[in-house]
């Protein structure tokens, strides 16, 4: 996982934080730290795609809806997922991720049932834009 | 938490007083002095904006475990009028809608399994999914999920999985009406294709365990439970299901309650009046989820007498109860000498209905229902008896678990997984994870003292303590 992943205290889940130059790489960011806390991001195989897309004005809430979705698909196909895209055009987002069907060897970390509302905060600073919230575990 | 910016209620209770022109419902804080001033100053801001919701009836409340959770606390329960404006929260009721405790009492003593333990935990290991990208062998089609969603663990029995004889001791009788299949999405439930049947990750569980102490004999022999005797404990809910729901209804009714009048003081409560269209969809949504998590504590008992009996052929496993822990409920409590139907939301805390209630099962009628207290895996857990105060102090509720009392961030910090099992397997009790990352969150310094947690509980007049169980084996997600 790289430097623009990290995560925060939060007393019984785990708080993340995704940075970016853009938005959108803040995003794709926050989506890595997420499924950083289920495996080892950087070893998963991009061997099948997965895509996402949904309307929302809210910056904020176009975050907990962007990593749900890829948790909801995460979930559906069986996937462990690695890596993410995402652009966004108004109100409109597109994104996808890739990955591979869980397998041995693979590290089992702990699984996220969804990211919340708590600790939500989309802010743009000198440096590029920050995404962040507390998933729940 | 500073103690100075609360008062004191009575000797285990708190509250805080409200400010000049400040508008809520009384809040009330169980516990110790100690426990109380552990709590992160977010359970004490989080039960006031609960208690800024419409409709409260009686006090916000925070059990001895609380903490700081999305929306109500962890630990947090809440009562609401529908004929008041009452609303029922997504935020309230959490993620994993239904999580909960089965508990089973088995035939067997510390001494017949001491010999075989090793084996006993593999065998549970191999036999219950567990862990992030696991799968369970159970495939439904969408016709047969939206019987699990209106049958609960009915329909988990009458599939082969356990007997009639396990639903006397199931809350509703294992099957929770008012379940709305239509108002679950398609994508939920494909979600939980693969889901039936598994344990999950996280704080979720299997244990086997020993009793050590009875507290209150006339219970430990309602409950049919003795020293020495091993108890088996499930930990978990509604999987990706209920994950789902949840999910979906947090966002929609976020954005939807200024619509429809509300005025969220935290956006996470996002909720909708009871007796609205969007509240009832939700309230459809949930009860289906709670049966789903009841049929998945059914599939899992009976998982677990398989693999016992792999391995002690004679073992027995009778289900001893089942308690729910992040749930709203429709239920009758009386307030201020009127019957009132209450919608209530126990996030993070369990029912725990007193001696007497019309509820119970005729075999615990007279000591009151059993509450689990679930402990660490290097502790030990409670069970607890619903007390003839509970109703009045907490609309019959009381703790759920030992409440953490430090982050999984700072655990993984100061713990390495594979060190902490050996060191509990020098203890004796043995471990069984593919996850060393989830066995150093799940540390047992990480959680809070269990004792003090069920002591609490007793002297708030919560629950009162029946038996101690010491963990031998568990098996993690």
């Amino acid at each position: 996982m790289s430097d623009a992943s990290e995560y925060f205290e939060h007393g019984a889940d785990v708080g993340l934080i995704g940075r970016g130059a853009t938005l959108e790489e803040a995003f794709e960011a926050a989506a890595a730290a997420l499924f950083g806390i289920m495996t080892d991001v950087s070893a998963v195989k991009a061997e099948q795609a997965v895509s996402v897309e949904f309307e929302e004005a809210d910056v904020e809430l176009a975050l907990v809806r962007w990593l749900n979705a890829l948790l909801g698909q995460s979930q559906e196909r069986k996937l462990a997922l690695g890596r993410f895209w995402i652009e966004r055009d108004g109100v409109c987002w597109r994104g996808g991720a890739s990955g591979e069907p869980w397998r041995a060897g693979l590290e089992r970390g702990v699984e996220v049932k969804g990211a919340t509302l708590t600790g939500l905060l989309v802010t743009q600073a000198a440096g590029g834009w920050e995404a962040r919230c507390v998933v729940d575990v | 938490m500073d103690l100075g910016q609360l008062q004191q209620v009575d000797a285990w209770c708190w509250t805080a007083p409200r400010r000049s022109g400040e508008t809520r419902g009384e809040i009330r804080l169980y516990g110790s002095a100690e426990l109380v001033a552990a709590m992160d100053d977010k359970v004490l801001e989080q039960i006031t904006n609960v208690a800024r919701l419409p409709g409260l009836v009686g006090p916000a409340m925070a059990m001895p475990d609380a903490h700081w959770g999305y929306g109500f606390p962890i630990g947090g329960v809440a009562a609401f009028d529908p004929d008041a404006g009452g609303i029922i929260s997504a935020g309230g009721v959490g993620f994993d809608i239904s999580c909960g405790i089965r508990s089973l009492r088995s035939n067997l003593t510390v001494a017949d399994i001491e010999p075989a333990l090793a084996p006993l935990a593999d065998a549970l290991f191999r036999t219950i999914p567990a862990g992030v990208g696991e799968e369970g062998e159970i495939r439904l089609g969408p016709g047969a999920l939206d019987a699990v969603l209106e049958g609960g663990a009915r329909w988990a029995v009458a599939a082969g999985y356990g007997s009639e004889a396990d639903l006397e001791f199931l809350e509703e009788g294992g099957s929770i009406g008012g379940a709305v299949p239509e108002s679950v999405s398609a994508l939920a439930k494909k979600r939980q294709r693969g889901e039936m049947g598994t344990l999950g990750s996280g704080n979720h569980y299997l244990e086997v365990q020993v009793v050590e102490r009875i507290y209150d004999a006339a219970a430990a022999q309602a409950y049919g439970v003795r020293e020495g005797q091993v108890i088996v404990c499930i930990h978990c809910g509604s999987r990706g299901l209920g994950h789902q729901i949840g999910t979906e209804f947090l966002v929609s009714l976020a954005a939807g309650a200024s619509r429809l009048g509300i005025r969220l003081p935290d956006r996470e409560l996002a909720c909708a009046p009871i007796r609205s269209p969007e509240g009832e969809q939700y309230i459809g949504a949930m009860n289906a989820a709670m049966n789903c998590a009841l049929a998945n504590r059914q599939i899992l008992a009976h998982l677990a007498r398989d693999a016992f009996r792999r391995v002690l052929p004679d073992a027995r496993l009778d289900t001893l109860f089942d308690v729910s822990h992040n749930t709203c409920k429709a239920e009758e409590h009386v307030v201020g000498g009127k019957q009132r139907l209450l919608f209530v939301h126990r996030k993070g805390a369990t029912r725990a209905f007193g001696p007497g209630h019309p509820a119970l099962p005729a075999r615990y009628r007279a000591v009151g229902q059993p509450v689990i207290i679930g402990g660490s895996m290097g502790t030990g857990s409670y069970i607890l008896a619903g007390a003839a105060t509970s109703e009045a102090r907490a609309f019959a509720s009381a703790s759920h678990g030992a409440g953490r009392a430090m982050s999984r961030h700072q655990a993984l910090k100061r713990w390495r997984g594979r060190q902490l099992i050996d060191e509990l397997r020098a203890r004796g009790i043995l471990i069984r994870t593919r996850s060393m990352r989830g066995a150093a969150e799940e540390a047992p310094g990480a959680y809070k003292d269990v004792d003090e947690v069920a002591g609490a509980t007793e002297q708030a007049g919560l629950a009162r303590r029946v038996a101690l169980l010491r963990p031998r084996v568990c098996i993690k997600g």
